[in-house]
């Protein structure tokens, strides 16, 4: 199979979703520009000019409102946010209007909007550039959340977000989109509400979500010469939530970490820990453990950015914690050295 | 320019029900006894749930349009039932002049399964998607850019229809008002706003909310959208008005804005008179009842011969007739069937 950039898997996604529903339309800041949102874009504005792919104002409510009001009429639009901050402006059409609609108006007419925006992270980008929405859309009933981490469901989750009947938020993450992985030529969907179990594994079942699922394989490789043998399950869905493989997974293991790409507190990854606890409480052997950004908001100064994150050490240290070893036998991972350059 | 008229599907919406007493036999005679027929109508409707309500059965809160019908009806006889409306909170004159099935609305406010919404919308959330409501909701303005999106699908499907949002001159203090005229008149996109100004955004007057000698109508016309203020209370007014704005609209040339100045006679929720509360006076309403919408128009086609008082007694008994009817399947229809509570979640 070819490899693809998740940014090019997006862009892919987006094509053949617009090839196969004429109603397919996407606005946004940007998304007609030489830059085409980091060019996931650009494509689809080449193949169908102006009329389908169009800048807006940055009105994230009306714009939205408006896209709401396309899809009643039988459109599909494609609502893009350069990030995902942005989409608390957004939030009185999203949660109040698009999350109820179907439900209040008892299916008389749908709005099956999709909203896509980018998670930042790094590179400074501070405390309103690196937010990731999953906990506060998750919460809602009537809204999808997927939060896509390899290039292959970067595209089958937008092709199912185009063919979804509900308003599916995507949150995209901008430090996967120059990641690569094998994407097939063919529009093949994944299911919204799947989870997917990447890697299996016997002792500790890591469950992630977005760039935390990289860090997560990334940690279960460096517990391999441990003799830690990690469960990777990349949830890929935030909303519906895949319970049955979180759980099947937690019996298999006994153990649980969660690592997420926002806060633990009222988040993804304590929603996936009350599950544990749940369903899966005799199944367990140790203590479940969140992990996500630190409690405060995100800073820009690159130690404190270093700290603010967790990475795949953190996971590991939290693994290995789980099996009741010290995070001391872990070998410092190597600071990499990143090929991105600036301003983002 | 002449407007292209959409075609016209199911029934049609004016006084159809039944067949009107003859006055003068002329179309145009015809189409304002309808025009009254539907003033009536919703009037009569508003006022007997007002008094319903007090018998504490239908659990929602309820914002009556008695006073303010002449805006509903108007503008919506200006259009097709192809056309599409959405409203605010204060939302039953706008479903009922749409075309809006009287019993799917007396069934929701009743929290029924023959309601509109089937009893999960309630009084602010109504629909009727077959004759164009397409949705009200309770959070001022939200519906504006609704409406506008609905008109971007039409000019991008090239069809003539039109979208309309009823808003009241709270939602005007909305951040999103502006963001969708913006937009609306960038892309002259066929969207009629029409601003029911009742003078008051809960209690609160406008005077305290808009700056003195500004005027809502005026800040469309800086976004260059064509905008006039009229006298709401006067349905043939509003009827003129909104034809002309939708003409306008189902011709390509872009938005327009009409200010429908009028008064709302009932507490902001509710079926109470609440003169007595301190923040508007009982002399203030007595003022606007004597611009009475229903009285107003039967004098004016009264003076045109249009309209008889044989007639008014006719349409007054038909249309007690429907409200009984509706009334009495509403209070009897079956409730929502508690196992059905998911239904319709993704």
């Amino acid at each position: 199979m070819r490899t693809l950039k998740y940014w090019q898997a997006i862009a892919e996604g987006l094509v053949q979703g617009m090839e196969r529903d004429p109603d397919v339309f996407v606005m946004g800041i940007g998304v007609d520009d030489h830059k085409g949102v980091f060019g996931t874009t650009g494509e689809a504005f080449a193949r169908f000019g102006p009329a389908r792919v169009f800048d807006v104002p940055i009105a994230e409510q009306a714009m939205t409102g408006l896209a709401i009001g396309a899809a009643a009429m039988g459109k599909r639009p494609v609502v893009v946010h350069p990030r995902t901050d942005f989409l608390f402006l957004a939030t009185d059409q999203m949660i109040n209007l698009a999350a109820k609609w179907r439900y209040m108006y008892q299916g008389a007419s749908e709005v099956p909007i999709v909203v896509r925006s980018i998670v930042g992270k790094g590179w400074g980008q501070g405390a309103t550039h690196s937010q990731s929405l999953q906990s506060l859309f998750g919460h809602f009933p009537g809204l999808q959340v997927v939060m896509p981490a390899l290039p292959r469901d970067a595209k089958g989750l937008m092709l199912a977000a185009l063919q979804s009947r509900a308003p599916v938020v995507i949150l995209e993450h901008r430090a996967l989109y120059e990641t690569e992985g094998p994407v097939p030529e063919a529009p093949e969907v994944t299911p919204i509400g799947t989870a997917a179990v990447l890697r299996p594994g016997r002792d500790v079942t890591v469950v992630a979500a977005s760039a935390m699922v990289l860090e997560a394989l990334a940690a279960a490789r460096q517990l391999e010469p441990l003799g830690v043998d990690v469960e990777v399950v990349d949830v890929r869905s935030a909303r519906p939530l895949d319970t049955e493989t979180i759980v099947a997974s937690v019996i298999r293991t006994g153990r649980l970490v969660v690592a997420d790409t926002s806060w633990p507190t009222y988040g993804l990854a304590a929603e996936v820990a009350a599950l544990a606890a749940e369903r899966a409480m005799g199944a367990l052997r140790a203590p479940v453990k969140r992990l996500g950004l630190a409690d405060c908001p995100a800073p820009v100064s690159l130690p404190l950015e270093r700290v603010f994150y967790p990475d795949s050490t953190t996971i590991a240290a939290e693994c290995l914690a789980t099996v009741g070893r010290a995070a001391a036998e872990l070998s410092a991972r190597p600071v990499e050295e990143s090929s991105f350059r600036g301003p983002y | 320019m002449t407007s292209k008229p959409a075609p016209r599907r199911g029934r049609k919406r004016l006084g159809s029900r039944r067949r009107q007493p003859a006055g003068s036999t002329s179309p145009k005679s015809e189409f304002l006894r309808r025009l009254y027929y539907e003033l009536l109508r919703v009037r009569r409707i508003e006022e007997k749930l007002a008094l319903l309500y007090q018998e504490q059965e239908m659990r929602t809160p309820a914002h009556f349009s008695i006073g303010q019908e002449a805006v509903a009806v108007g503008v919506c006889a200006a259009l097709t039932a192809q056309d599409v409306i959405y409203s605010g909170h204060r939302c039953h004159a706008h479903y009922l002049a749409k075309g809006g099935n009287l019993g799917g609305l007396v069934a929701e406010l009743y929290g029924r399964e023959t309601g509109c919404a089937r009893g999960r919308g309630g009084s602010v959330h109504l629909t009727d998607i077959s004759v164009g409501m397409v949705a009200s909701s309770a959070i001022l303005a939200q519906t504006v850019p609704v409406a506008v999106g609905s008109a971007l699908a039409f000019k991008m499907d090239a069809s003539p229809r039109v979208a309309v949002t009823f808003f009241g001159d709270g939602a005007v203090d909305e951040g999103v008002f502006y963001e969708s005229l913006n937009w609306a008149a960038l892309k002259r996109l066929p969207v009629l706003f029409v601003c029911e100004n009742n003078l008051y955004a809960t209690h609160a007057p406008i005077w305290v909310r808009q700056p003195k000698g500004t005027e809502i109508y005026r800040r469309a016309q800086a976004f260059g959208v064509p905008a006039e203020k009229i006298d709401g209370n006067d349905v043939f007014a509003v009827y003129q008005s909104a034809r002309r704005a939708v003409e306008r609209c189902r011709s390509g040339q872009g938005p327009a804005l009409v200010e429908c100045l009028t008064y709302r006679w009932l507490e902001h929720v509710g079926p109470l008179d609440d003169t007595d509360r301190g923040y508007r006076s009982r002399r203030e309403l007595d003022a606007w009842k004597r611009r009475d919408p229903v009285k107003v128009a039967a004098r004016q086609l009264g003076a045109l011969g249009v309209l008889t008082p044989p007639a008014i007694q006719e349409f007054e008994a038909q249309i007690a007739e429907e409200i009984a009817k509706a009334v009495a399947e509403g209070k009897q229809a079956p409730w929502p069937d508690p196992r059905d509570l998911l239904r319709h979640v993704y």
